[in-house]
């Protein structure tokens, strides 16, 4: 157990390489490739020869691709000083770079933004997880009745509709016709009912895409399941029919469940790029599109190894809960 | 989906045939394309969608015929028809008229009808060619690491699981946004559409190329893959006389599936404002617009979100429908 939790950090730490030198490529070598140069990007609306200059020198833009990906190893460790002459700026560890757009530090604006998408990915996850499961579970067990149908065909829909979509629809009717939501987003330890106001929306969104989705699947397997021999030696024993859905049948149907689970988590930023713009909630999706829209290279790139962060950890979580929840798995 | 796809025509087919053949009709041997039209054929939903389906791709390809007939210039402006104090259309619905068949856009007039039709197109033309793009790329690469094994093998698998734990709507936007607007010798519209096909096939291949591999996998050991080796069959023989046929139910389904998925990709990045430059008519985009009006006049907001809704409905259905018809397992 403690091997394999060893080696999937290993994997971990290996798969945020990778992401953060493919971040780098696109940014700093693929530009170049296409004709323009990064330091024309970080300088903004600048376009004083000799200010370009001193952003190229700070920025260690002209050392080879290699060392300047060590060094933003170096700093995420250890912290890094930029120098240009006499101009120094610091940056102490964990050291995300330096955003010469807005003039601040990444990290500090990457810690204001994560409990944001945080919160609302939970909320949501509880939410489509929860409501996905449940329905399927039902429609399986009252297969083809009216239930059934209905589930299902909203399911399906569910899938189809895109969340900006339902976002706006949303946000017309019960924020601008009913007036129930209003203000602004506040942390949730500053002031719960609001934290709670402004995010349910946004939830519910979020949730019902993967609620279908969720819903679907656990049906379809459910039906599965309820035709293996297991299930009717378990009747035939004589248990009560709750036991042998809740303790046979649920064991087993969990397992898919949470391969797309782990597989969703890592797709989650994706919705919640679209849920936070259409919400204008300012979490990390919010300001991945700022920042993209503004080319603003370190915060870009900031972003993307607290996602890929989020997507590893989440699915090593996942694969240690197969074992929980499945007791065919055992991890060794 | 762990569910075998691969057909062959000996497996046994539905209960009701087995009766027809009992009743002293000629037994028949019928290929597995057969099979999977007679049950699509009484599957309504999915006939329902494939039509729908038909009729969209007939609406892309003949738009400017449609447009000439029932609509105006999508980039003409018509400002008679908008209040100026509000910049909304005069009429009630957005301006829906026997003129403008789906209103005309707040602010500047265009026709809304032409631009959803032009639209069409766009998501069609993005959401088919990144497909075969990441089919392409998945079945040659999955049969690869299937067949051959080894380090062949693993180093593919590593590259697809490295893919799929990627933040890819975050990258896509990225590398969208990077990329120039001229390319290789092309200009405006075709380069923005050759990047984002490029870009959504590539992030799609590792999702086929996963089932094509656990397909080769277990086909490989198969008796007439052995057969034909023993006969003295070359390498490529039995790739891909032997074993692509065998692939090709299961590619075919996830092909369908995936272009609704690119679809709803393809409007999301347009509606993130990193699709086809404006005034390139895309559903997405006009999401976008709608958002700062929707207030004013929601019909604006709802014919898009309606358009990419009905269109990956349509898609889906079909594709559920063409699962189930290539299932070996199912009876319908």
């Amino acid at each position: 157990m403690l091997a394999y939790v060893i080696r999937r950090l290993f994997a971990v730490a290996m798969m945020l390489m990778v992401v953060t030198l493919t971040t780098f490529v696109i940014f700093f070598v693929l530009p170049k490739w296409a004709g323009s140069d990064p330091a024309y990007l970080f300088a903004g609306k600048q376009t004083d020869p000799a200010a370009i200059e001193g952003i190229r020198q700070k920025l260690g833009l002209s050392d080879p691709v290699l060392v300047q990906f060590w060094n933003f190893l170096q700093g995420l460790v250890a912290g890094r000083e930029y120098t240009n002459g006499a101009d120094v700026t610091k940056c102490p560890a964990p050291c995300f770079g330096y955003s010469f757009r807005t003039e601040q530090e990444v990290w500090p604006q990457l810690t204001e933004a994560i409990p944001v998408t945080l919160s609302l990915a939970a909320g949501a996850c509880v939410l489509w997880v929860v409501g996905g499961v449940a329905a399927g579970v039902v429609s399986a067990l009252r297969r083809g009745t009216l239930w059934d149908r209905a589930a299902m065909t909203v399911a399906l829909a569910g899938v189809s509709l895109p969340i900006y979509f339902t976002g706006l629809i949303a946000l017309a009717v019960f924020s601008y016709q009913l007036d129930w939501i209003s203000g602004e987003y506040a942390p949730v330890e500053e002031d719960p009912a609001q934290w709670f106001q402004t995010l349910l929306l946004p939830w519910i969104t979020l949730a019902l895409l993967y609620a279908a989705m969720y819903a679907r699947l656990t049906r379809a397997t459910m039906l599965e399941i309820m035709g293996e021999d297991y299930i009717r030696t378990a009747r035939a024993k004589g248990l009560k029919e709750r036991v042998v859905i809740g303790r046979h049948a649920m064991r087993s149907t969990w397992t898919p469940v949470l391969t797309l689970l782990g597989l969703d988590l890592g797709a989650l930023l994706g919705g919640a790029v679209l849920t936070e713009s259409t919400y204008s909630l300012p979490g990390l999706g919010r300001l991945a599109i700022d920042s993209i829209e503004g080319k603003d290279l370190p915060l870009i790139l900031g972003v993307t190894l607290i996602a890929a962060l989020f997507i590893c950890v989440a699915n090593l979580v996942v694969d240690l809960l197969y074992a929980v929840v499945d007791p065919r798995v055992r991890i060794g | 989906m762990t569910a075998p796809l691969h057909g062959t025509s000996a497996e046994p087919d539905a209960p009701a045939d087995v009766t027809a053949t009992a009743a002293g009709k000629q037994v028949e041997g019928r290929s597995l394309g057969r099979i999977a039209w007679s049950r699509l054929k009484r599957d309504r939903l999915a006939l329902a969608g494939g039509i729908v389906v038909i009729f969209l791709v007939l609406i892309a390809v003949f738009a400017p015929l449609i447009v000439s007939l029932f609509g105006h210039p999508p980039n003409q402006f018509h400002q008679d028809k908008i209040n100026p104090l509000f910049g909304t259309p005069y009429g009630s619905f957005g301006g829906i008229s026997s003129e403008h068949l789906l209103g005309v856009e707040p602010n500047n007039g265009r026709d809304v009808f032409s631009r959803i039709v032009y639209g069409a197109r766009i998501s069609l033309l993005v959401a088919f060619l990144s497909a075969m793009v990441a089919v392409l790329i998945g079945t040659v690469l999955g049969i690869v690491a299937g067949y051959f094994g080894g380090w062949v093998d693993s180093l593919i698998s590593r590259v697809m699981d490295m893919l799929l734990a990627f933040p890819q709507l975050l990258f896509i936007i990225c590398l969208v946004s990077v990329l120039p607007n001229n390319l290789l010798g092309m200009t405006g519209s075709t380069v923005r559409i050759t990047i984002l096909v490029a870009v959504i096939g590539f992030f799609g291949w590792p999702y086929i190329g996963r089932i094509v591999r656990g397909q080769t996998l277990s086909l490989r050991e198969k008796e007439y893959i052995e057969a034909a080796r023993s006969l003295g069959a070359g390498r490529r023989y039995v790739l891909f006389k032997e074993l692509l046929p065998n692939l090709v139910a299961p590619i075919t389904v996830y092909t369908t599936l995936m272009i609704p998925t690119n679809i709803l990709t393809e409007a999301a990045l347009s509606y993130l404002g990193a699709g086809v430059r404006p005034p390139t008519a895309s559903w997405g985009q006009m999401l976008s617009k709608a958002v700062d009006s929707y207030e004013a006049d929601p019909t604006f907001m709802v014919v898009p979100g309606m358009a990419i809704f009905v269109t990956v409905l349509a898609f889906n259905l079909f594709g559920d429908g063409v699962r189930d018809a290539l299932d070996p397992k199912g009876t319908r």
